[in-house]
Order: C-alpha cells, then sequence, then structure tokens
C-alpha cells in the first residue's frame, strides 16, 4: 500500500500536524513502508476472536464522585503559554 | 566507596549502621556525575541541590531510627515520570519548559520511602525510539562503549545505573523501553504487569501498553523497588487491586523443579550467533540448578507481534499527543492569529520526527475506512497473543528468552530506517501486547558486549520471576561486571 502525497496531507490535516515539504516527501515513502510490513496480518485468521483493548479485560471503573481540593490554580496556570489574570489566552475560535 | 558501585542493599546497611550518610553517598553519586556526564550524557537535568536536601532529610529520618530499604539512596527518574517542581520533559522541545504542578504517584511512594532523586533522565522523545536518539536535546552513550546507543527509550536511566551516576533508576517500558536499554548497558530491568505499579503522572504514550519499571543493579534490588512502587491507586483506574507481597521474600535461590519453556519462536534467522549461543548457555545454567527446561515451546503468533504494536502503539498515541495543542502548557507558536495554523505550527515545530511519525501511522489506523483493517486487525490478533501466553503459563512456571537480537548497535547504525530500528524490540514488544511481567538480567558478553536473558511470568506472578532471575544471579557474575569508564 503506496501513500500518496494527498494521503499524506490528508492524515497530516487530521492529526492536526504541520509537515514541512521535505517532511510530507519523507513521510510518504517511510509510512508506506511501514505499512507494507503491517500486511503480514493479513495471514492470520481472526474469524470469532473478540478484540483485546487493554490486557486487564476491566471494564468502566467507577468510583465514588467524593468532593476533593484541586490544585492550586496558580500552579496550573504557570505553565500556561499565555495568560491572562486567572484565565489561559487562546487565539479568536469563531469570527 | 570510590570505584565501588553500591546495591541499594549494600547502601541501606551502610546507611543503617551509619557507617555512611545519605549526604556522603548522594555526593558521591553527583561527583560520578559530574566526572561523566561529559562522556555519557544520560541526563536531562541535574538536580543537585535538591538531592543534598532530600539527603539532609533522609539522614534526619535515618537518625530517629527510620530507615527504610530506600531511604537515602540516589536515584534517576526517567524524564517521561512528573515531578512535582522539577521540569519534565520527555526530551521534547515540546515539553521544554514543562514545570509539574503534582508529583506521579510512584514519586509519592518514594518520597514516602525517604528517597533521593539526583536527576531526570534522558530518552527518545515522548519514549518513541530504541537508542534515545530521538531526544530533541542529544544521544546518550553506551557506557559500555561510547560509540553505542545504551537502548531505547529509557536509555538515559539504564545508562545512569551502569555507570554508577545513580544506585537505582525508574524507566517506562512500552514495548521494551525498560528491558531493551537494561540489556544493552548490562544491568537488571524489569517491566512489571500491567496494572501493578500505578501510572498516574506517568506522561501518556501508548495506554494500554505503558508500565513503570526500576533499573537496578541486581535482582534484590529490583524487589526492593518493586515493593515500594507498586499497588492500587485510585488515580489509576487500571491498576489492580491485588495484594503487594514482600517482594523479597521469594529470592530463595531454589529453583529445583520450576518448569522453564524456551519459545522457539525467538530465536530467529538474522540473531546474533553470541547472542543466540550466550542465551542457551544460560537456560542450560537454569537446568543445572534443577530447573524443568523445555526446549521445544512454540508461540506461533509471536511473529506478528511487532506488527500488532506499531498499529496499536501509534494509535493510542495519536489519541493521547493531541493534548499537545500549544494551549494549556508546552511549546507554544505564536506568530499568527489563526487557531488551526498556531496548532498546526506548534505541533510541526514541537515534535521530533519519529513522534510526527507515529503520530501519523496511527491517525492513518484509526482512521475512517481504515479502521477495521488495521486497528481492530490488530486488537484481535492482540487477543490471540494473549491466549497463547496463557495456554504457555498453564504449563510453565516462567518462559526465558533473549531479551534482544544483537549487543547494541552504533549511534547512527539504523537511525535512517524506522522498520530497522523497530526490529531491536522484537523479543520484548509480546510481553506488553499480553501484559505480562518481564525482567531482563546480564547474561554475558560479546567482545565486551552486553547480552541479556529475558524472563517472563504470568500476569501478577513478579515473584517467580524475580525468582528465577535471583537464582541466575547467585550463579552468574555477570550483574556484578562494571564498565571501565
Amino acid at each position: 500500500m503506496k501513500l500518496s502525497k494527498e494521503q499524506v496531507l490528508h492524515i497530516a490535516r487530521l492529526s492536526k500536524l504541520g509537515l514541512t515539504e521535505n517532511e510530507v516527501e519523507k513521510m510518504s515513502e517511510q509510512l508506506s513502508n511501514i505499512l507494507e510490513n503491517f500486511e503480514i496480518l493479513n495471514k492470520v485468521d481472526t474469524t470469532g476472536i473478540p478484540p483485546t483493548a487493554q490486557p486487564n479485560a476491566l471494564t468502566n471503573v467507577l468510583k465514588d464522585d467524593v468532593v476533593k481540593p484541586s490544585l492550586p490554580q496558580d500552579e496550573v496556570l504557570a505553565n500556561a503559554p499565555q495568560r491572562d489574570g486567572d484565565y489561559i489566552r487562546v487565539k479568536v475560535v469563531l469570527e | 566507596m570510590d570505584g565501588k558501585q553500591l546495591t541499594i542493599s549494600e547502601a541501606h546497611k551502610l546507611l543503617k549502621d551509619k557507617q555512611i550518610s545519605s549526604v556522603e553517598l548522594t555526593k558521591s553519586c553527583l561527583d560520578r556525575i559530574e566526572k561523566l556526564e561529559p562522556q555519557v550524557k544520560a541526563i536531562v537535568t541535574i538536580t543537585a541541590d535538591l538531592a543534598l536536601e532530600q539527603a539532609k532529610q533522609a539522614d534526619r529520618m535515618i537518625a530517629a531510627g527510620d530507615c527504610k530499604p530506600l531511604t537515602g539512596v540516589p536515584a534517576m527518574i526517567k524524564d517521561v515520570i512528573c515531578t512535582k517542581g522539577v521540569k519534565t520533559t520527555c526530551s521534547s522541545k515540546m515539553l521544554e519548559t514543562f514545570v509539574p504542578p503534582y508529583n506521579a504517584t510512584v514519586m509519592e511512594k518514594l518520597y514516602g520511602e525517604g528517597m533521593v532523586m539526583v536527576g531526570k533522565a534522558n530518552m527518545d522523545e515522548f519514549a518513541m525510539g530504541s537508542s534515545t536518539e530521538n531526544s530533541a536535546f542529544f544521544t546518550t552513550r553506551n557506557p559500555w562503549d561510547l560509540s553505542r546507543v545504551p537502548g531505547g527509550s529509557s536509555g538515559g536511566s539504564a545508562a545512569a545505573v551502569a555507570c554508577g551516576e545513580a544506585i537505582y533508576a525508574l524507566g517506562s517500558d512500552t514495548g521494551g523501553s525498560i528491558r531493551q536499554p537494561a540489556s544493552f548497558c548490562s544491568v537488571t530491568g524489569l517491566k512489571p504487569t500491567y496494572g501493578r505499579v500505578s501510572r498516574y503522572g506517568l506522561v501518556a504514550f501508548a495506554s494500554s501498553l505503558d508500565q513503570i519499571g526500576p533499573f537496578t543493579q541486581d535482582v534484590t534490588d529490583a524487589a526492593l523497588v518493586l515493593n515500594a512502587i507498586s499497588g492500587f491507586d485510585n488515580n489509576d483506574s487500571t491498576s489492580l487491586d491485588i495484594p503487594v507481597p514482600d517482594y523479597t521474600k521469594c529470592l530463595t535461590g531454589d529453583i529445583k523443579g520450576m518448569r522453564i519453556g524456551v519459545p522457539k519462536e525467538y530465536f530467529v534467522e538474522g540473531m546474533q550467533k553470541e547472542v543466540e549461543d550466550a542465551v542457551k548457555t544460560s537456560i542450560a545454567k537454569l537446568e543445572e540448578m534443577g530447573a524443568v527446561i523445555d526446549w521445544n515451546v512454540s508461540l506461533p503468533s509471536t511473529p506478528y507481534a511487532l506488527a500488532v504494536y506499531y498499529i496499536i502503539a501509534p494509535s493510542e498515541a495519536s489519541a493521547n499527543l493531541a493534548r499537545y495543542d500549544g494551549v494549556k502548557y508546552g511549546f507554544s507558536y505564536k506568530d499568527t492569529d489563526n487557531m488551526w495554523e498556531a496548532m498546526e505550527k506548534t505541533r510541526e515545530i514541537g515534535f521530533g520526527p519519529e513522534v510526527k511519525r507515529r503520530i501519523m501511522l496511527g491517525t492513518y489506523a484509526l482512521s475512517a475506512g481504515y479502521y477495521d483493517a488495521y486497528y481492530l486487525k490488530a486488537q484481535k490478533v492482540r487477543t490471540l497473543i494473549r491466549r497463547e501466553f496463557d495456554s504457555a503459563f498453564e504449563k510453565y512456571d516462567a518462559l526465558v528468552t533473549p531479551t534482544t537480537p544483537t549487543v547494541p548497535f552504533k549511534i547512527g547504525e539504523k537511525t535512517q530506517d524506522p522498520v530497522q530500528m523497530y526490529l531491536s524490540d522484537v523479543f520484548t514488544i509480546p510481553i506488553n501486547i499480553a501484559g505480562v511481567p518481564a525482567i531482563t538480567v546480564p547474561g554475558g558478553f560479546a567482545e565486551g558486549l552486553p547480552i541479556g536473558l529475558q524472563v517472563i511470568g504470568k500476569p501478577f506472578a513478579e515473584e517467580t520471576i524475580l525468582k528465577v532471575a535471583h537464582a541466575y544471579q547467585q550463579a552468574t557474575d555477570w550483574h556484578r561486571r562494571k564498565p571501565k569508564i
């Protein structure tokens, strides 16, 4: 399975991942090569085999909703790239 | 102490008997760091001041009669584990300045034991890689041969323990990231069962595979660290509420009558002859010690594990790494007013090539039209792999294999071909897919380069693999050999 440049750009858009021209070129070649190695799985008969999402077969782990103190606002906001008082400043979402 | 690297148990005895203080012990590690870091480059952030402060605190605990096994013992922490107030970078530009506002659960547990943290260890960016060459900062060198890689992704942790910059270290293992570097650096490395150790505060890579575990100089030390970090955690819903035994109790040295299987799929064409020979010699040693060896076990789905892993891990990574949007924390591209452009540029500049490759691969495998063919198919084959381990463990107490197909490779040797790099984890990956525990111990050398022996157990049977690995270390001295650096 060969990935075209258009496909690479489509996946990059889905991932919100900017790529340089050079990276697009390289990615198309390298991803195609990796995907080729996945074809080995077509040899495995998985009829009737359920999928495993994680090894311990836990489902819907619940806990009591207990009110506990949160992290201090100042400490959490300390990592924000753009801060405005007690808010994180973001780019305009709706124009 | 000069020239002699203490184990945790040796250091503990000296601390307890007041023959050495934690401050002295910590200073000796910091001296090693100062001397060796220019060559080895295992550490992203050296926390000397913090370490000395913690050492003083540990000395006060010891003076008050509270000397737990890890109290006052200097450790290195992989830079993927959140440390409150200390930068946690994941060796990525994306998190170069990130200071976590809280500690990972394992850190809380270790601080409760009176640990001393001397630094945060280098790694492949976001734990994706097998050599530390994907670190955005620098490549760590193998203390056994500085022209070679230490393995990865936890290469900094492994190298630091191998050359005595710390007495033990923590790493994380998603497809071999503890065991492969432990093997390459000739130290002991343990990946616990999925759910044994809380991952709260471990920066997520592939959530159905990640586990935290120790790097140590011998199996007894691995048991001591496992004692301290194991157990259920309300903050990690994938951790299991299963009692934590004292893991040192099983270290009897007696493996008479234990049933050990050798899966033939782990001796493949293309693996290094010296590695195959050394591992077979090691297994013969276990037989000599009274273990009952079956040399002809088969886990037929093993050849599919690599493909399963490189679908599942990138898929989960593409979802986990979606959080790096330049808004809440981490690198942020500011030179635009457009939200989407800011996000795409943030990720273009903040992530390195391997991380981008895996995000792309994962997004593709999960995208409309390909989900069934890749992700769902991989999850089904995952079931088959797990079942084969389950049925093997009905007959055998443990399985023994090589940890890696070759000795450490040269820096730069595999960077141009991702698939070749991925192959160095071919013997460790199936274990994460099945979620079972495995330990690697030093198992010999080929022309001065380390070879590892992997012991695999059934879920939550850490005691069994520790017992086998410990018995092996009673009969061999590979783990006592140290790099001349």
